[in-house]
Order: C-alpha cells, then structure tokens, then sequence
C-alpha cells in the first residue's frame, strides 16, 4: 500500500521538434506553463521506461527512467525529457465549418518488438502511428563531404578513405508512420491496440472501428449506435478497450452507465452484446442528476484480465466479467459532491471525465478529483487515502501527506472544506507504472511523478 | 458573494413567460441584498395563483413542493440554456448534449406527469420588466471571477461571452446557427423564432451579445432571416397558453427540434448547402475584425487555432476584454451587416 510517496524531480524542458539528449547530470530544467499545455493524456509503456504525455496543443512529450541504481530495486528513479514532437496540427472541417482541435485524447503504445518504440496518438478525428527511434552514430569520414556537410573542392581530394560509425550524441526522433483518417464522424475518445498486436480499435460517440495497423485506408465498423433518426439518440459510447489477452474480446461504456463486451466471433457487426453490465438503480439517491453522474468516464481491463474497472463521476466500481447485474467492489470517490451536484452542473464541472488506472498486480486502484487531490483505493487492504499532487506540498523526498475534505459541520484542522475545492483544479489523468510503484498525475498543465518510498 | 440570480425573458413560438434561475440548493447562498428584485419576479411568477410568496424572497419559502418546482423549473431552464450555448469555432461535445437532452427530457416528463406544465404569459412588451432585464443584463455582463469555487457565481462561466451563439441545423438544410439575442431596434419585443429553445433577449441587453452575434451573423445571414420569416405567421403578440396539452405538445416539439437541431450539428451538410457557404464565404472577408472578437470570446488565451482566417494572427487585441469602442463599433456594424442581408437575401 502506498502510503509514503514522494516526488521525483519531474522539471522538464521542452523544443519543438527534436529533442537533443542532455546527459542527465547537466541537467538544468524549469517549468513551462503555456495553455496549449493543458495536459490531456498520460501513458507508460509496456516496460514503465516511458511515459508519454500528450497536450492539448497537438504535443506529445516522452518521458524516460532513469535510475539512479540499476542493480538495486526500488531505488530512486527520475524521469527525463526524451522526446518531444508535434503530433497532430489543427485542422479545419470545410464541410461543417468547423475547427478540429489538435488536442491528443489518447495515446496507446505498441509493445517493443525491436529497437524502436512505437505508439498510436489520436486527436478527434485522425490517429497517428508514431515511431521513435535513437540514434547514436553517425559516419564520418566521407570523401566527398565536409564534416559540416559541405562538398569539398573536388581537386583537393587527393585519397580515398572508409567512411566510419563513430558515436554521437543521443537524438531521438519521432516519425508518422501511418495516419489513419478519415473514418470518423465523432470525436474520438478511445483507442485500444489489441493483444494480436496486428490490430486496433478506435471508439467515437457513435461508433467503434477495428484498423488493421499497416492498413490506413480502410477500416471495419464493428459498433454502430447511431439511430436512424438523431433526433432519438439519448445514448453514446463513452469509452472502449481490448480485453488484455482475449484478441476477440472488447468492451465499451455508454453515457447511461452499462458496459457490453462484445465478442468479434459472434458476428461481424458487434451491436449485440454477449454481456451487459449494469447494476440497477438506488432509488434513494434518485435525482435528474442521477444519470448525468452515472455516465462512465472509463473503462479499464485489470492486467489480470479477469476485472475491469469503471468511472463515473462520483465513485469507481470493480467489475467480475463473470458477474454482469452488479460491481463486486464500489469506492466513493468524492461522496461530498453528491449534495452540490446542482452548482456542478452549472458550471459544467459535472460533465468532466476523470481517468482511473491499476496498478501493477491489480491491488490498488487510483483516480483523480479536483483541487488537484487525487485518490488511491486499495482493494486488497480496503483502505484509501487522498493525496495532493501540488508544488507546495510536493517538495523532492518529501513524503505526501494525506488530504482530508470535511464534508459538513465542523472543520477539523488540516482538513479542507468541500466548498473551499477549487474545481478549476481538476486531475483527470493518472498513470500507474505496470511493474514498479510509480505514478504519474497530471494536473492542468503539469506533470506529478511519486515514487514510493523506500526506508 | 451573490447567489446566481438570472433572469431571461423567453421567447417560445410567440409565448412570452419569465424564466428565473435560483439555485436554491446552494447551501447558504442566499442573497439578502436585492430582495426587491426576488418579490417582484416572484410575484409575476406566480400570478396564476399559487402560492405567495413571502416578501423576503423565495430563499424563505417553506412550502416544499413550490420549492422543488421551482428548482426543478431553473434546472430546465438552465439546462436549455446550456444545449444552445456551445463553442463556435469547434463542434461541441455530443456526450454533453445527450445528457443535457436526457435531463431536460426528464424534467419535461415529470412535469408533464405533474400537470404542472405552465406557461405563465405575459404582457412583458407592455408591462414594466426593463428592471428584471437590467438585472440581467448586469448579471450577464459581469466579467467571469478569476477562480471558480462552488462559493463564486458558477453561472458566470455560462456568461463567459463566447457561449452566446446557438449552433444548429437541420439535415435538409444547411447550417444554422440562430442568433441568440437580436438586436431589436425600436421596440422591446424580442423576435419569435422557430426554434424551441431559441432564447431572445430584448434589445438592452444586446450589447452584451453582441461580440457573439458577430460572428454569428456573418455565417448565419440568410437563416436569420429565415427564423424570423418562419415564425411571422406566428403571432408575435403575447398569447394566453393556458392548455397544458397544447403546451406539452409544443414542447415535445420543440425538444424534438431542439435534440434534432443539436445532434443535427454532427451530420454532414447535404448539397443544398452549397449556395449559402458561397455566401458564407462571401461574407466571411467582410470584416475581419469580427474573428477577432470571436477569437477573444471563445476563450483562446494563447496562439490563435490555425485555420482559414489566418488574420486572427495578425490583428489587435484579440486578448483583451471588449472596449466599449468596439462595442459601438460592431453595433453599428451588425445594424448594416443586417441590413446588407436582409436586402441579399430578400432579392
């Protein structure tokens, strides 16, 4: 259980374009705060080496481990720039007239198959595939050439020499491999890259379509909820995933709170669902409001397989895939919001999608929630804690302390009243590295990594 | 600290009835300090004859059931007024509208269920209610605080200025986008228009619009003039609408309107579209400086979004807050604009 955190030096600096390697002891870095840097999403990889952010300006940052003792576990690690490069541009819709934001919603990466990285970032409208590779040579020696690059006077070549490999700096660098577009009419929320690693779904509100990773220009619609007259639409897909080691399994959540997973062998289009998840109604908690919160933010598999987890707004819910009418685990999130959901409607605040991930073993579950605390629900123990991700309270090697929010009546000394939150400060993006007990949170527009602490 | 006090009038196929948000459930936001203004919409609320209120203010009404309907009614109210206030540059999220839509549905069903759907006319053209829209007005044209706690006014991120344009179209049409407030030269009667939610506002209030309806007349020229056209065989005047039926009726309509006109957004335009985006193109190098505005009230606080109009670039203070000289400025502008249109289209 992760009590003690604290905070690994996570300054970063960012260039447009490619990133030059420092090595690390040099490292000088600050914080840069531009809108456009509204963090949108964070992922590790499949090792936890890396860890990619992508922001509302079209920009994908990467991130690399560096620990301090390779040999020892659990020591410190830190976290560096290792790559930075413009994903997706803004774009304008001469049909509808009407701006694509360039803003990324998702980032999935590939599992290493060699020595390049690869991962799918999406805007609303178009994935891309991105390869990342390092380079560390360069030749040198040519007969023609400078070794700046200018061609030498041909008559004072007077030998003929190998041209060699000789080490360099590190550069890393970010090509488009394939662009996938054109196949959505919604905005994109989702993408999943299947465990055959051949494949991929991409979910928008209406639809969900499975890409063939080297095939850009066709793709299958396997769910289609669009009605024949929008005027009937009361439901949309919110989120989807892959099941983590069924190829043929997925599932997706909808604004009305159900979950269905659909198996592709029953049937080309997968409008029918082989299980519903839904758990009924409290009719005690009833209120307009009561869908509007019931309305699933995520959905995400345990590396088990055997769970999946859900948001909606005000808790997260564990769910057996064998078991469809209820969650086997439900934790409030922010139950204090329940009496002021009228004010969060107002300002929109209760439309917002809060993210939620695992950790390594499936034994904690966390999510975010606002005034930039952030909650982490341990299944095994039953325990919680509510931390802040903030720089005040994030000194390097400082231990967090846990957040307490008073709900009503009197005030206990470090605890924060609810209407006190600032909900401008929301955490909707977590990270959880898949082996090691290390997380990532994104506030606005900066970037929190804790490490566990080691005694 | 102010509770969010918010009063419209709406216009709803020639109906005219007060609409009032109070958010009654916030805890101990009640605000003391204009009680006046409470009674006085209060009383034109319930002039059918339900309860009175006590004269300070509805924050000390006891009886539960008028309570509840009245949240309940400044629920929906606020709920229409969110499905017609969307972002103009992008297309707004499809999610937000269906849940708005699913909660306006509801309220409309239980109300139904409740007979208690009324239509409170109103002879507001003739009566006095300028200090009901001048409250508004103020409360509309407060500049958003700088942060936003539950304790702050939550509604001002609705009056952020670039919220005022509803976008919406028809699949046999082209794209629609009806001017939220007109502005109304001579008299004080805001305009009918087809569109159920469609939320006039009387000509004081304009000039807090108008940055919005900038833009919005620009591309929405013709179709400006096809609402007010579309609703000219309507009777303008105010009409008593005592039916429940007929109101449910109309409503139901509306609503499928509005859900259509709303989700209609997402489809792609057909081919009849084609003369009115050549008008929109035509129109879209009058004035560059309406994409200014624009730029500045949709909230971009940085670069401006790259797209057609590369001008945003290039011109003035397309951060700052609006001055009263451009105010004025696009006042006069908008008048002409207007007028521009109403002769291109009618020919």
């Amino acid at each position: 259980m992760l009590l003690a955190l604290f905070s690994i030096k996570c300054k970063f600096t960012c260039f447009n374009g490619t990133l030059y390697h420092k090595p690390h002891n040099t490292a000088h870095l600050f914080y840069i705060h531009l809108p456009t840097d509204i963090i949108s999403t964070v992922e590790f990889n499949h090792s936890g080496e890396l860890l990619a952010t992508g922001d509302k300006g079209g920009r994908v940052v990467i991130f690399q481990q560096e620990t301090e003792n390779k040999c020892q576990p659990l020591s410190r690690s830190e976290y560096n720039v290792y790559s930075t490069f413009q994903s997706h541009e803004p774009e304008f819709d001469y049909l509808k007239s009407l701006e694509i934001e360039e803003k990324i919603n998702k980032i999935r990466w590939l599992p290493q198959k060699n020595a390049a990285q690869f991962l799918l970032s999406t805007n609303d409208k178009t994935i891309k595939l991105w390869k990342i590779s390092e380079r560390d040579k360069r030749p040198e020696g040519y007969n023609l050439k400078e070794e700046d690059g200018r061609y030498r006077d041909s008559t004072t070549i007077t030998t003929l020499r190998v041209p060699v490999f000789r080490p360099m700096d590190l550069m890393v660098e970010a090509s488009p491999r394939r662009i996938f577009a054109n196949a959505h009419t919604y905005h994109i929320n989702s993408i999943s890259v299947n465990s055959d690693n051949e494949t991929y779904l991409s979910a928008d509100d209406l639809r969900i379509n499975l890409w063939h990773l080297e095939i850009t220009d066709r793709s299958f619609n396997i769910v289609d909820i669009k009605p024949a007259n929008m005027e009937d639409l009361t439901e949309v897909i919110t989120a989807a995933e892959f099941h983590p080691h069924q190829c043929n399994t997925f599932v997706y959540s909808s604004s009305k709170g159900t979950i269905r997973l659909c198996d592709m062998r029953a049937s080309a289009l997968c409008d029918r669902h082989s299980k519903l998840f839904e758990e009924p109604e409290d009719p005690s908690n009833r209120s307009f409001f009561s869908e509007i919160i019931s309305s699933i933010s995520d959905v995400k598999f345990s590396h088990s397989g055997r769970y999946m987890m859900t948001r909606d707004y005000l808790s997260v819910k564990i769910w057996d895939l064998n078991m469809e009418n209820r969650p086997v685990e439900t934790y409030q999130v922010h139950e204090y919001l329940r009496s002021k959901l009228c004010s969060l409607y107002e300002n929109d605040c209760i439309f917002d999608k809060f993210e939620c991930c695992w950790n390594g073993n499936d034994s904690v579950v966390m999510t975010g929630s606002y005034n930039n605390f952030f909650r982490m629900l341990d299944r095994s123990q039953r325990r919680d804690v509510t931390l802040e991700a903030s720089r005040e309270s994030s000194k390097p090697r400082q231990v967090l302390k846990p957040r307490r929010v008073c709900a009503g009546g009197k005030r206990k000394k470090d605890e924060i009243s609810v209407d006190s939150l600032d909900f401008n400060k929301k955490i909707l993006h977590t990270a959880w590295h898949p082996q090691e007990n290390i997380i990532a949170v994104a506030t606005t527009n900066n970037l929190y990594i804790f490490q566990e602490k080691v005694n | 600290m102010s509770a969010c006090i918010l009063v419209f009038v709406s216009t709803v196929l020639g109906c005219h009835y007060v609409v009032r948000l109070l958010p009654l459930w916030l805890a101990g936001h009640r605000d003391r300090s204009r009680p006046a203004m409470f009674s006085k919409g209060t009383k034109r609320k319930f002039s059918d004859g339900e309860d009175e209120m006590p004269d300070d203010g509805l924050a000390g009404a006891k009886v539960a059931s008028s309570a509840y309907s009245l949240q309940r009614q400044s629920l929906l109210d606020m709920s229409l007024i969110k499905l017609q206030l969307c972002h103009m540059l992008v297309e707004p999220n499809l999610c937000r509208s269906v849940l708005i839509a699913n909660t306006v549905r509801q309220i409309q069903e239980e109300m139904t269920h409740d007979g208690s759907w009324q239509v409170v006319s109103d002879s507001l053209g003739v009566e006095g209610s300028p200090s009901e829209r001048l409250v508004a007005t103020e409360v509309l044209c407060r500049s958003p605080s700088p942060s936003s706690t539950l304790s702050e006014q939550e509604l001002e991120r609705d009056t952020e200025p670039r919220l005022y344009s509803l976008v919406s179209y028809d699949d046999s049409s082209c794209r629609e986008e009806e001017v939220v407030a007109e502005v109304i030269e001579d008299d004080n009667e805001a305009l009918c228009s087809e569109a159920a939610s469609n939320v006039c506002l009387s000509g004081t209030m304009s000039h807090c619009w108008e940055p919005g309806e900038l833009r919005v007349q620009q591309n929405n020229d013709d179709i400006c003039e096809d609402s007010r056209l579309g609703s000219g065989d309507e009777d303008v005047d105010v009409e008593e609408e005592d039916e429940d039926e007929e109101e449910e009726q109309e409503m139901s309509q509306k609503e499928s309107k509005t859900m259509g006109q709303v989700f209609g957004t997402f489809e792609i335009k057909n081919g009849s579209s084609g003369s009115e985006s050549a008008l929109e193109e035509l129109f879209s190098d009058v004035d560059a400086s309406y994409y200014d505005l624009d730029t500045m009230l949709t909230g971009m606080q940085s670069t401006p979004k790259i797209g057609p109009y590369d001008l945003l670039d290039n011109l003035g203070p397309s951060h700052g807050p609006t001055s009263i000289g451009s105010t004025a400025n696009c006042r006069s502008d908008l008048n002409e604009l207007d007028h521009i249109m109403e002769i291109i289209v009618g020919s």
